[in-house]
């Protein structure tokens, strides 16, 4: 053991022990960010307040929710949302909330596709980034079950339903989920225990995957620059504040992520007070009924798209049923993004807009998921099942394209 | 610069996506709801011009209607109880003291009449069917006589303290089929019979001014076949202002909290608005050091 002198201040017995110098130094004072970045550099830092607001109005809600089909549906609407001391406020948040952290989700993951932020290094960082992205989309899947709506029992039944298309052990894997034969009383409660125990412990370990990820490799920048980030940490310690390409992450980073989480708030606020339909679906404030189905079933917004991909194949084609080809392309669609390094062969790490012809997939990427994000919530009838079908097939065919776009963009630029 | 324009580009790329499956389609999805018609103006039985004799009314609803309604205000208490007037006719037939005030005079008239026609409900009960609507029409009372009962009606309603509007008028015009649980209200009519008589159990409404909302239930209240064909739902025939003291109800009991969110929401804003302004302050002094 090492030899301690007497402590001067609480500070400095602190200190002997913890080493608090040093972590503050690590954690924040020097832990150094490129200067040249933009507001879309702040998304991380709303998440993980994002991510706060929602375990913390979680934990008030956990003590008034009941996970029991003969319960739950008063439990939220009743007792929270009216007899409980601003338990309207927490329900208000966590379900904004859990909607608007998606829109960041997106902003976030789509900033770093932009800005090449995935590859040269960053592979790990865009890993765990859509590790996150797995883990929040069963977060928000089996929090969406407990309210026990009419929405809540129908998508519970729609989207487990969907394992049911997997070869050999389909039927048998849809039991096993449900823990019955239909969604019912068991469904319910081992969603609750994912949603409050399992699925929350997986994304805190994610998250502190995702933060040590960034360490080595580095945050991007603007421009896409490498270079190196202790000489200019240097540069900086020794007070070359302006020439220094980096910025200590306190207080200099946090002070911008601030402003911009306080726009964002202001933004979030108004959602949670006053416009809140978008998230609180009028649909689920009936009680789950399973013998009255919803004229029309949907997903939240943020998986629509994805929806789409997989009721966009409403036809045979050589011999394979719409729905399995339904069912594979869903599931390359929820895999791929995670392939990204390895499917853009361009070894270009820039902004998209200076990429010769990665920009144009870029944007028809984001066109094509706005197309299915809306044909996801209309009713798969006529012309709208055609452009489903359309939309789902650009979809697959921008992936499968990628990887020849990025080596002819590499051809281009030479290696650059 | 650059910011904004990454700004605008992304509440572009947000409006578009929030348009497509919000507002566009909401409107795909849901028929339009017709703004409702107050006035009931197919209904064309009753010359409602006439102006009715309270005193004539008076003896033609001691004679006609109290051997089943009862009639709290003018002193006709119900016959029997809930369960065994449900278990007689079907469902409890409703007290009329407030029918002068709820119903619009017209349709008051007409339902008087013919009940089945003024209901909408010929579907249910069409001409020498198997089932017979409980109250008979008084298609052979002159329009006169109809409007002299009208009128006794009007004068026997009671004027509601304006704290107690919404709920009277909800329990009579709703409350013989519909409970709201979180009122800690059951339907005058027992569950069975009313399930019987009905067809299904009508739904409680704690909840419905959240998954139906204000205008569609302005819409179905007025005219439920108009959005639901073939619903067992009757026309009620409210006029405006009872109308509307129903759905205050609905909300007070299935919103509480409105107001109390109203305004905590915008304190919160206010508040949120304050530190994104310090925020930016402070932001611009740090940055000025590295720039």
């Amino acid at each position: 053991m090492a030899e301690f002198k007497q402590a001067d201040s609480l500070y400095e017995w602190f200190d002997q022990r913890l080493g608090i110098d040093k972590f503050v130094k690590v954690m924040m004072t020097e832990y150094w960010i490129p200067k040249n970045i933009n507001f879309l550099w702040a998304m991380g830092v709303l998440l993980t307040v994002m991510f706060t607001l929602l375990v913390v109005s979680g934990i008030f809600l956990l003590m008034y929710y009941k996970p029991d089909v003969a319960a739950a549906f008063d439990s939220v609407n009743y007792t929270i949302m009216q007899e409980v001391g601003y338990g309207w406020l927490f329900r208000h948040i966590h379900a904004v909330g859990a909607s608007v952290v998606f829109l960041i989700i997106y902003i976030h993951m789509f900033t770093g596709i932009y800005y090449g932020s995935y590859k040269k290094g960053r592979e790990m960082i865009w890993i765990s980034g859509m590790l996150l992205f797995v883990l929040f989309s069963a977060e928000g899947f089996s929090g969406y079950m407990l309210p026990w709506g009419q929405m809540s029992y129908w998508a519970a039944y729609v989207i487990t339903e969907i394992f049911g298309g997997i070869p050999l052990i389909g039927g048998d894997l849809v039991v096993w989920i449900r823990g019955n034969f239909y969604v019912s009383d068991s469904t319910l409660t081992r969603f609750f225990m994912l949603h409050v125990l399992l699925i929350p412990l997986a994304i805190i370990g994610a998250i502190v995957v995702h933060f040590y990820a960034l360490r080595f490799p580095h945050v991007n920048n603007e421009a896409g620059e490498f270079f190196d980030f202790d000489e200019e940490a240097e540069k900086y310690l020794a007070g070359d504040k302006k020439n220094s390409k980096v910025v200590p992450f306190w207080p200099v980073f946090l002070s911008k992520d601030f402003f911009v989480l306080g726009f964002f708030l202001l933004f979030f606020f108004y959602l949670v007070f006053f416009h809140y339909d978008f998230a609180m679906d009028p649909v689920n404030f009936d009680k789950a009924d399973g013998l009255k189905t919803p004229a029309h079933i949907y997903p939240e917004w943020y998986f629509l798209w994805s929806y789409e991909v997989l009721r966009g194949f409403f036809f045979e084609i050589a011999g394979i049923s719409g729905k399995s080809l339904g069912l594979i392309a869903f599931a390359i669609a929820n895999a791929i993004f995670f392939v990204m390094p390895w499917l853009d062969r361009s070894p270009m790490v820039k902004p998209a807009n200076q990429r010769p012809y990665f920009k144009y997939w870029f944007w028809f990427l984001i066109a094509d998921l706005i197309v299915l994000t809306v044909y996801g919530k209309l009713p798969p009838t006529g012309a709208n099942a055609w452009v489903g079908f359309a939309s789902s097939m650009t979809f697959l065919v921008l992936f499968v394209a990628l990887p020849f776009i990025t080596k002819a963009e590499a051809k281009k630029v030479g290696g650059k | 610069m650059k910011e904004f324009k990454i700004l605008a580009i992304i509440a572009a790329l947000v409006g578009i996506t929030y348009y497509g499956i919000e507002p566009y389609a909401h409107h795909v999805m849901h028929p339009e709801v017709k703004a409702a018609d107050f006035t009931f103006k197919d209904l064309k039985n009753v010359d409602t011009s006439l102006a009715g004799n309270t005193e004539n009314g008076k003896a033609l609803v001691e004679a006609n209607c109290i051997a089943c309604h009862a009639i709290e205000t003018a002193g006709h208490p119900a016959l029997m109880p809930n369960a065994d007037a449900a278990a007689s006719y079907g469902v409890v037939p409703p007290d009329l003291s407030q029918a002068g005030r709820m119903y619009d005079k017209n349709y008051l008239a007409n339902f008087i009449f013919d009940p089945v026609s003024a209901m909408k409900l010929s579907h249910k009960y069409p001409v020498g069917g198997a089932k017979a609507f409980p109250m008979p029409a008084y298609n052979w009372m002159t329009p006169q006589e109809i409007m002299d009962v009208v009128s006794y009606l009007q004068s026997v309603a009671p004027k509601v303290a304006e704290k107690d509007v919404n709920k009277v008028t909800f329990d009579a015009a709703c409350g013989r089929c519909h409970s709201m649980s979180y009122a800690k209200f059951e339907a005058t009519t027992p569950k069975d019979a009313i399930k019987a008589y009905m067809g299904a159990t009508p739904p409680d409404l704690s909840q419905y001014i959240k998954s139906r909302k204000e205008h569609y239930l302005h819409g179905f209240i007025n005219d439920p076949q108009l959005l639901l064909a073939g619903t067992s739902m009757p026309r009620v025939g409210l006029n405006e202002k009872a109308q509307e003291e129903v759905i205050a109800y609905m909300e007070e009991v299935g919103d509480s909290k409105k107001s109390e969110r109203e305004s905590v929401g915008l304190w919160v804003m206010l508040y949120t608005l304050v530190f994104a302004i310090l925020a930016y302050l402070w932001k611009r002094k740090i940055w000025s050091e590295v720039h």
